[in-house]
């Protein structure tokens, strides 16, 4: 059993109130850190903890912290980004709906050390359920007297709200998460400014992943130093990963960075193996915006060495033979799955999410799309693979924010390792007229047969 | 015949709590949630006079009501069934049948993605991720997400809501 931190309660009745959660020891690291520390001390302990930023980027979480505008005089605000929109990421979900106070307190904490007075929770539009949780939260929180005026008898006060979206994957975007906070459309701004200068209401901002600030409780009860010790090099502490896919157990897991993929797919604790036995295909490890790996380079490098869930050991190999850990939305695919049609899904995704500010990922992403449509259904024309591989080499790079390239990477890895099987759906329209055209019959691609 | 636009009382305050989570002079940044609202309150989508209604009440410019509704897949620019079934299409989901479950609500309710049924009670739009991925495949009906669905499920919760007859918001 790896340890469990930010999990380590789920199973508790009743968990989900203050009561509960403050019998499990919740609040004490809150109340250590304002009664006793000071705001840059927080600061130090989560650099000390190594803490990457658990939305996708990855950023030592200290470091995002210690820019924020210190001579500033306008207010300071701490905003958590709850815009879960990843294909494949459900852990912010899972954490907010099951623990809503481990959040609350992380951004109590958070918000202290960075000097915010108020704080936003930006969740998306379709977790509203999600919403009226963490807002009863909120309120046992408020009479308790754990948020609002003089908190622990402190002249520390704080206010935090939950703001919620209306379904648009780039608010996830921490500047179009921004500008929807403030009544606009999702349009990511151009940088610099970072928030940290020039964030909500042109004021000093730290936006901050769900389970990023659920950590810093735990780090401020354990230690930085302590929490350093769990995982490998740089990849610290434990991390939600979120399973979906030809698994028999989906669901939202806790590890130790540093297991091994191996593990991680086969063992009971966690996946539990891929659905009716079958073969694995292919992985997607950080959600849907990462690289997608074939089934030789899952639980091996490309040097042979195992895989392990850390951040350095899934990027080993960089976008020739590795992936991300991204979000930490974990995807199977086995050999039933048609990576064409898988791929054609994203490809559409990610036109539906594109803001449209950029032309190279607003016209892009929409011949992406249209040109995946045409090869799954079996009009597609040898020169269509290449000039995928050009349209995603074009749109990386080019645009303000990282949609563009979280557009182009599935495509041109997709393609990397699985051409042959676009290239068989050129070659057999006929065979792919079912849509369920693999599910039947397993395309068998001389790199599987090698597995 | 179209009922008068405006916020009930017990609406209105809502909207005025929302209001005041934002700095002075920031009430714009209630639209979201307060277009969430309207929607709610006046059959699940918003016509313009709806849209031109909450911008008095934020004190902004319509088109800056206008330009914020059509940027989000959640506001309605055009009326819909009582139930809007939003069945989840992406990776996850499609790798666990999502396909099949758009062809079975097309043939159970006879009609195609993007229609409403001849009652009026349903409307059936294909979107994409709800961060249900675990729990594949499976469609949100205003606040609630109907999860793990198959063709017997499914079946049982058109059943379900057509009894209930009622319409689905998501507040």
């Amino acid at each position: 059993m790896g340890r469990k931190l930010l999990l380590e309660h789920i199973n508790v009745p009743g968990i989900e109130t203050l009561e509960v959660y403050r019998k499990m020891g919740g609040y004490s690291a809150a109340e250590k850190a304002i009664k006793t520390m000071q705001p840059d001390d927080i600061t130090e302990e989560v650099k000390k903890s190594g803490l990457r930023g658990r939305g996708g980027a990855g950023f030592p979480a200290g470091m995002k912290w210690s820019f924020i505008d210190k001579k500033s005089e306008k207010p300071r605000y701490l905003v958590c980004n709850a815009d879960e929109s990843e294909p494949g990421t459900f852990k912010d979900r899972y954490l907010m709906e099951k623990i809503p106070h481990s959040l609350i307190e992380g951004m109590l904490v958070s918000s202290f050390a960075l000097g915010a007075k108020t704080s936003y929770i930006y969740i998306r539009g379709e977790y509203f359920y999600v919403l009226r949780i963490l807002e009863k939260a909120i309120e046992e929180a408020y009479a308790a007297g754990l948020l609002g005026k003089n908190i622990f008898g402190t002249d520390y006060s704080l206010d935090v709200h939950v703001q919620i979206g209306a379904g648009a994957y780039i608010c996830g975007e921490e500047t179009a998460l921004l500008e929807s906070l403030e009544g606009k459309r999702g349009n990511p701004r151009m940088k610099p400014p970072f928030p940290a200068i020039s964030g909500l209401y042109a004021s000093p901002t730290v936006v901050n992943n769900v389970e990023t600030i659920a950590a810093v409780p735990h780090i401020i009860n354990i230690t930085g130093d302590e929490y350093a010790k769990i995982g490998v090099g740089r990849s610290t502490g434990t991390k939600l990963i979120s399973a979906s896919g030809h698994i028999n157990k989906p669901g939202t897991y806790e590890i130790e960075l540093g297991l091994t993929v191996e593990e991680f797919i086969y063992s009971d604790e966690y996946c539990g193996g891929i659905k009716g036995g079958r073969k694995i295909k292919a992985m997607i490890a950080g959600g849907s915006s990462v690289p997608i790996l074939p089934a030789h380079l899952i639980t091996k490098t490309a040097n042979g060495e195992d895989r392990l869930m850390t951040y350095e050991s899934l990027s080993d190999g960089g976008f020739v033979s590795g992936t991300m850990l991204g979000s930490g939305g974990f995807v199977i695919m086995d050999e039933t799955a048609c990576i064409v049609r898988h791929t054609w899904t994203l490809a559409r995704f990610y036109h539906h999410e594109s803001c449209g500010q950029c032309s190279p990922c607003r016209e892009g992403t929409g011949w992406m799309e249209k040109v995946l449509h045409r090869i799954e259904h079996g009009h597609g024309s040898m020169k269509d693979i290449d000039l995928l591989v050009d349209i995603a080499k074009k749109i990386e790079g080019n645009t303000i924010c990282p949609l563009g390239d979280a557009s182009a990477w599935p495509i041109a890895s997709a393609i990397r390792h699985f051409r042959e099987e676009f290239e068989y759906h050129i070659l057999h329209p006929e065979k792919v007229k079912d849509p369920k055209h693999f599910a039947h019959e397993p395309f068998v691609s001389s790199k599987l047969e090698n597995v | 015949m179209s009922k008068e636009i405006v916020f009930s009382a017990e609406t209105l305050a809502v909207v005025n709590k929302l209001i005041k989570r934002y700095p002075e002079g920031r009430q714009k940044s209630a639209l979201l949630p307060v277009l969430h609202v309207a929607q709610a309150e006046f059959d699940g989508w918003l016509s313009s006079d709806v849209m031109d209604y909450v911008a008095s009440i934020l004190e902004i410019k319509p088109i800056e009501v206008y330009e914020v509704a059509s940027f989000y897949s959640m506001y309605n620019l055009k009326p819909v069934g009582k139930c809007l079934l939003e069945v989840c299409q992406t990776g996850p989901c499609m790798l666990n049948g999502a396909d099949d479950l758009v062809a079975h609500f097309e043939k159970k309710l006879n009609i195609k993605v993007g229609e409403t049924s001849e009652d009026g009670m349903f409307t059936l739009k294909t979107v994409e991720c709800l961060g249900s991925c675990g729990t594949a495949p499976m469609l949100q009906c205003g606040a609630d997400y109907h999860e793990n669905l198959d063709e017997t499920k499914a079946d049982a919760l058109i059943e379900k809501l057509r009894a209930e007859n009622k319409r689905s918001r998501y507040c």
